[in-house]
């Protein structure tokens, strides 16, 4: 099976070409770079709203771009089972439009946060983290100054098991001091319901190659992996 | 006719705003006014509209506001301070 993977480019992404350039060269997918007013969804098996300031960021990150063209492409793709997956800016994107719950506002510190941290897997049965295993640690960078993740409806997510990643210390303890943003619950990264949508904070683009970590991991590459175990099973 | 509406954004407060406490503590407080107990910031929308009257122009910015989510339900609340002629 030939798949294909788009990469949406709003006016001020910056992470698009990290994406495009994991999907193609480190997971050898075929990925196009498309800019957002021309995205058809028919074209492809999958979606990355990648990381930037869409639009500045102006009124809030990802309201502008929720309104995007590119957003009706991808929720007909949302809504046949196909992945989608927000990095960052698309995380906040996504939860504007409303595909994903939940909202992210100003770090609590009022600063940008550019550093690596540790995420515990709480849901491995989703599109994007079947090849990991529940409790399971991965390091991976963060780069955001707007990631504080809440919501008015906590207890429904942890009833429904959309919330996929916490933000941990080394052992897997959910203390403050490893809470980077002041997320609620140290959220990191929520699904929808039916698991073909995440949203993170997080960027496993900037964590696919060794060279790239100060750990030599390459634990973002899985993120990437499980979406496209997830299409070639879906269509198997 | 020409109308001005004034729109204020503003986090709920079950939403904790660390622009506002900043502001109160570590400027407002340690420069002797520990009068003050409470600040919370937000964003300000001076919108000009064409509209028949004053509450017509009120109606379009509060249906406009919702519908394309000027404000985010989930964490903000909206409040439309003034409507004048523009």
């Amino acid at each position: 099976m030939n798949i294909k993977i788009a990469v949406i480019e709003f006016p001020a992404s910056n992470c698009d070409r990290d994406a495009l350039h994991v999907l193609n060269n480190v997971v050898n997918i075929k990925a196009d770079l498309v800019w957002h007013n021309h995205f058809k969804e028919k074209d492809y098996d999958g979606v990355i709203l990648p990381g930037g300031f869409s639009f500045g960021d102006y009124l809030r990150a990802g309201i502008i771009a929720a309104h995007s063209p590119a957003m009706d492409e991808a929720r007909i793709m949302l809504e046949d089972g196909r992945p989608v997956l927000g990095i960052c800016n698309g995380f906040q994107i996504l939860t504007e439009a409303q595909f994903l719950p939940g909202a992210l506002l100003r770090n609590e510190s009022l600063k940008f946060v550019c550093k690596w941290v540790n995420l515990k897997i709480e849901n491995n049965k989703t599109a994007f983290t079947n090849k990991l295993n529940k409790a399971d640690i991965i390091d991976i960078p963060i780069a955001h100054g707007e990631g504080r993740y809440f919501t008015d409806k906590l207890k429904e997510l942890v009833d429904n098991d959309q919330i996929v990643f916490r933000y941990t210390n080394e052992k897997g303890a959910i203390t403050s001091d490893s809470n980077p943003n002041g997320s609620m619950d140290n959220i990191a990264g929520v699904c929808n319901l039916e698991g073909n949508c995440l949203g993170l904070m997080p960027h496993p683009e900037r964590a696919s190659e060794s060279i790239l970590s100060p750990n030599g991991t390459t634990h973002g590459k899985i993120i990437f992996d499980s979406m496209i175990d997830f299409i070639k099973k879906r269509s198997a | 006719m020409l109308w001005e509406v004034e729109v204020v954004l503003e986090n709920k407060k079950a939403a904790r705003d660390p622009v506002g406490e900043t502001i109160k503590r570590d400027l407002l407080a340690k420069k002797g006014y520990d009068m003050v107990t409470n600040v919370r910031s937000g964003q300000y929308l001076r919108i000009n509209i064409e509209s028949n009257d004053e509450q017509q122009a009120k109606q379009v910015v509060e249906k406009m506001c919702n519908e394309l989510r000027i404000f985010n339900p989930v964490t903000q609340i909206l409040t439309i301070l003034n409507v004048k002629k523009s």
